[in-house]
């Protein structure tokens, strides 16, 4: 049965996001209805219960099509199978098949940009690499590459199953949607209008501008997500080249393998020892290929956050977009009430254009000024209410991004050290493998 | 002290054996050296001489190299090679290299040597053990030159390596049955410099080598005709055997090279662990740890190329060398039977022409000059059958000696596979374990990393690896 937990790494993943230790596809069947409502509005991780709770998810398989695209031409592309099925099923032994839908990398995309634009407080998992980078020379660069394939296929069940898990994230409806509804998703999406947030989104997060009163903790967090994303891309690449090394290192043992069979043709007492050591020799130089796949892992979880970052970054930006919009509304109010002040009192204490004319070119009417005033009025009125409003944007916004950068942080450190542990792990199952090895051609040394 | 008899201390190299006395080594200032007993054997300079005088038969029956095992038990001479100096001089800059000789044997006066030699002095040492033995392998030599894009002569590293490669050579030379009692090798060990110096001037003339060589040349341009299948099988075996050892040699400096590329770059993994652990709070243990694991298993590996540098190596290049040795050896060895099937082909020939020779142009002659043809002819027989006395008597040496050659070629030759499986054996058995050391360090440090982080997750550490 294909479930949720399909590669260990997946595993880790979930059961480091339901921070439980139970594996969350028998779910939690305990909730009443009404519970289960007032759990989704319920933003701690621990107590919700996430979609994934209450659904198997997983991308089961990879496949190549060939199609016409949107301007007529003939490409190929990749299709992954999402498969889906409702706990409860499998738990009470039924055990039926799961549905599933084919979907391609774009609509991925498509799903993520909308949860971006739509949940600007949540730091969004991000998707696993559109293009191969940090390769080592023997792995290949190219999209179409099965390896490449089968990890971009882990990459995208681990993205659905970090949303399906997210306390806010899951309960969207269009994510359920992607989920279970084949046809006419896209359409479902466009429908919701977020591609004219998605525009000025994207010209926030680029713009510059100044805020004079930023969170500290959003400024550090800022700070922190360059750091993460300064180191891991350092580590990244070394690991690339230390990968290669490694290659090299095993793969030139083949070649006492060859001379040893070659050698062992002219010898007499010693053929056979230096035989069946030459095929330990082989054995390690193929040894290498298993080792440097499973290494891939570890650098595969390192990418996630690195391209995790990216999402910390874009809340805080919202952070300083929404608390600079504040500002400018506070900054407007205030020069308002004073323009008005101005007015009323009938002293310019501030330089204007209006100013100089009216004393250039003579005051104007008490009537040109009761409009005036009037204007002012209700500018500031208005002003009022947008600064009342923003402040409360401001507000709310602050009080969500910091509980999900909060449910980040912990969710960050709990994988991370995961991830070294594994690596560990890794690296003492190596070791066993270079041991197991060497015994053996010790052992056939000793016979020559 | 030794009362000595006259000698003229300020010309040191005397010319003739018989004026060096022990008491010219009272010049020396090292006090560990006992003095001398004047033995003018000591200086007997030619050892071509001593190999050659008992037959072949009871020389073969000498070297028993079976008992080999035994010598390993008894072994009397121990000889240590170290401490490279560098000298300096107006024409040349040279390394010395302490030679130090610990022995029982009774060959020599005294139970301990010091004695500093130069390359130049191994050399010679190589070559006169090669002429005295043709047919003897002996053991390879460092290179002379270097090679491969090595500029530094006097590098640290160069200078190692040709240091324990020339302890090597004097150690197996020790070790050998026979070349072990070569007189030459005897005043390697012990003779100060200037005795070696004069000690190397002796030996056969220029003149006597040159005619060696020339008929070494003739031999070589005739080639062998019938050689024995075994040497044959010899042959192709150390061709075969030459190819396979500079394949090993390629490889294993190959191996050296990637290791060390890895570890240049694994250094860098550390550091970045570390800066990380900056940026972090709860991750900050872990990450150290990380670190601190990245740096230990880089000193490890560190050892192991170290390891590979300074002992694989060094026996497989010196295996590379012997192959030449072999090839050479195989060389005299043939050289030996073409001189004699080359002296059985004149005989055959002398005896065939006598009778047709006296014949026709002597006879027309001594027609000429007027001579008595039978008084001539019968001059003619004597010498001739004079002439055929000699040539057999030149062809049983050479009997002889190719008998005696082939017979210590083979017992060395038996010799020599022995050395060979027992050195290659140890030599990759312990490289294995070296590499088990090696992952075994490693896995500790993996293992210590997930003890300390194992206080935390649970999970973590009871997962199973693949």
């Amino acid at each position: 049965m294909k479930c949720a937990c399909a590669t260990n790494y997946n595993t880790v993943r979930m059961m480091a996001d339901t921070g439980s230790e139970e594996i969350a596809v028998i779910g939690n069947t305990d909730l009443t209805p009404s519970e289960l409502e007032n759990n989704i509005k319920n933003t701690m991780v621990e107590k919700g219960t996430t979609l994934l709770k209450r659904m198997e998810i997983s991308v089961a398989e990879a496949e190549k099509r060939t199609g016409k695209n949107a301007v007529s031409m003939q490409e190929t592309y990749t299709v992954y199978l999402i498969e889906t099925r409702a706990v409860d099923a499998a738990s009470e032994g039924a055990n039926p098949a799961p549905d599933s839908l084919w979907r391609r990398y774009s609509e991925f995309e498509l799903l993520r940009n909308y949860l971006l634009v739509t949940y600007p407080f949540v730091v969004v998992p991000p998707l696993p690499e559109k293009r191969a980078e940090f390769v080592w020379h023997k792995l290949s660069a190219d999209n179409m590459d099965p390896d490449f394939v089968e990890r971009r296929r882990v990459g995208l069940e681990n993205f659905l199953l970090r949303v399906a898990s997210h306390p806010v994230l899951s309960n969207d409806n269009i994510f359920y949607s992607f989920l279970t509804q084949e046809q006419s998703w896209k359409e479902v999406v466009f429908e919701t209008g977020f591609q004219a947030k998605a525009d000025s989104r994207l010209k926030a997060l680029n713009a510059t501008f100044r805020v004079k009163n930023p969170d500290k903790r959003f400024a550090e967090m800022k700070h922190y997500g360059d750091e993460l994303q300064s180191v891991i891309s350092q580590l990244l690449r070394v690991r690339a080249r230390v990968a290669d090394r490694l290659y090299g290192v095993y793969k030139v043992h083949g070649n006492y393998g060859r001379v040893f069979s070659e050698w062992s043709a002219i010898e007499k007492e010693m053929g056979d020892g230096l035989q069946s050591a030459g095929h330990h020799m082989d054995a390690y130089a193929a040894s290498v290929d298993d080792i440097l796949e499973e290494e891939e892992h570890y650098a595969d979880q390192l990418k996630e956050y690195l391209f995790y970052t990216e999402a910390l970054r874009a809340v805080c930006r919202k952070h300083e977009l929404c608390q600079f919009e504040l500002e400018m509304a506070a900054q407007d109010l205030t020069s308002k009430k004073q323009q008005r002040e101005e007015l009323a009192t009938g002293t310019v204490r501030t330089f204007s254009l209006k100013g100089m004319t009216s004393k250039l070119f003579g005051q104007e009417t008490p009537e040109q000024r009761e409009a005036k005033l009037k204007t002012l009025e209700t500018q500031i009125e208005d002003g009022e209410e947008m600064v009342k409003e923003k402040n409360a944007e401001c507000e709310e916004f602050v009080k969500n991004a910091w509980v999900d950068i909060e449910r980040f942080k912990e969710q960050k450190d709990r994988d991370l050290k995961e991830a070294l542990i594994s690596y560990a792990i890794m690296q003492i199952s190596m070791c066993k493998k270079g041991i197991q090895v060497w015994s053996n051609a010790k052992e056939c040394f000793s016979k020559m | 002290m030794m009362s000595g008899t006259v000698v003229d201390s300020s010309s040191p190299t005397a010319a003739a054996p018989d004026d060096i006395s022990g008491s010219v080594l009272e010049l020396d200032e090292d006090e560990d050296l006992e003095v001398f007993s004047k033995d003018t054997n000591f200086m007997d300079g030619s050892s071509l001489n001593t190999s050659m005088q008992t037959s072949p038969g009871s020389m073969v029956n000498q070297y028993k190299f079976e008992e080999e095992e035994e010598q390993s038990d008894t072994k009397d001479i121990f000889v240590t090679v170290d401490n490279p100096e560098s000298h300096v001089t107006a024409i040349e800059t040279f390394i010395t290299y302490r030679v130090l000789t610990k022995t029982t044997r009774s060959e020599f006066d005294s139970s301990e040597y010091e004695v500093r030699r130069r390359y130049q002095d191994f050399f010679w040492l190589k070559c006169k053990l090669e002429e005295a033995h043709p047919t003897l392998i002996v053991p390879p030599l460092p290179e002379k030159f270097v090679m491969k894009g090595m500029v530094e002569r006097f590098n640290n590293d160069f200078i190692e390596t040709r240091k324990k490669a020339l302890h090597k050579f004097l150690n197996r030379i020790a070790d050998h049955p026979i070349l072990s009692c070569s007189e030459d090798f005897k005043v390697f060990l012990t003779a100060q410099a200037w005795e070696l110096a004069s000690h190397k001037k002796q030996g056969p003339g220029f003149l006597s080598r040159m005619g060696d060589t020339v008929r070494a040349v003739a031999a070589t341009v005739r080639g062998v005709r019938n050689r024995p299948e075994e040497f044959n099988a010899i042959q192709d075996y150390v061709e075969a055997f030459s190819q396979k050892m500079t394949s090993m040699d390629k490889i294993t400096q190959r191996i050296i090279k990637e290791q060390k590329e890895y570890l240049e770059e694994m250094k860098e993994c550390g550091p970045i662990y570390t800066l990380w652990s900056g940026s972090e709070e709860e991750l900050v243990e872990p990450l150290k740890m990380m670190a601190s694991c990245l740096d230990r298993c880089c000193r490890d590996s560190e050892e192991h190329t170290q390891y590979l540098s300074s002992n694989l190596l060094p026996i497989l290049h010196e295996y590379v060398l012997s192959t030449e040795t072999l090839k050479a050896v195989l060389r005299r060895r043939d050289n030996i039977q073409a001189e004699f099937e080359a002296k059985n082909e004149a005989l055959a020939t002398k005896k065939t022409d006598s009778e047709a020779e006296s014949k026709m142009l002597s006879l027309a002659w001594d027609s000429l000059v007027g001579k008595d043809p039978d008084e001539i002819r019968q001059q003619k027989q004597q010498k001739h059958k004079g002439e055929i006395k000699e040539l057999k008597e030149e062809i049983d040496k050479l009997e002889d000696k190719l008998e005696w050659a082939n017979n210590t070629l083979k017992g060395d030759w038996s010799r020599w596979q022995k050395s060979m499986r027992s050195d290659l054996k140890a030599a990759f058995t312990y490289t294995a374990e070296k590499n088990m050391e090696y992952y075994e360090k490693c896995l500790a440090v993996w293992e210590s990393f997930l003890l300390s982080q194992r206080t935390e997750a649970s999970e973590g550490g009871d997962r199973d690896e693949s």
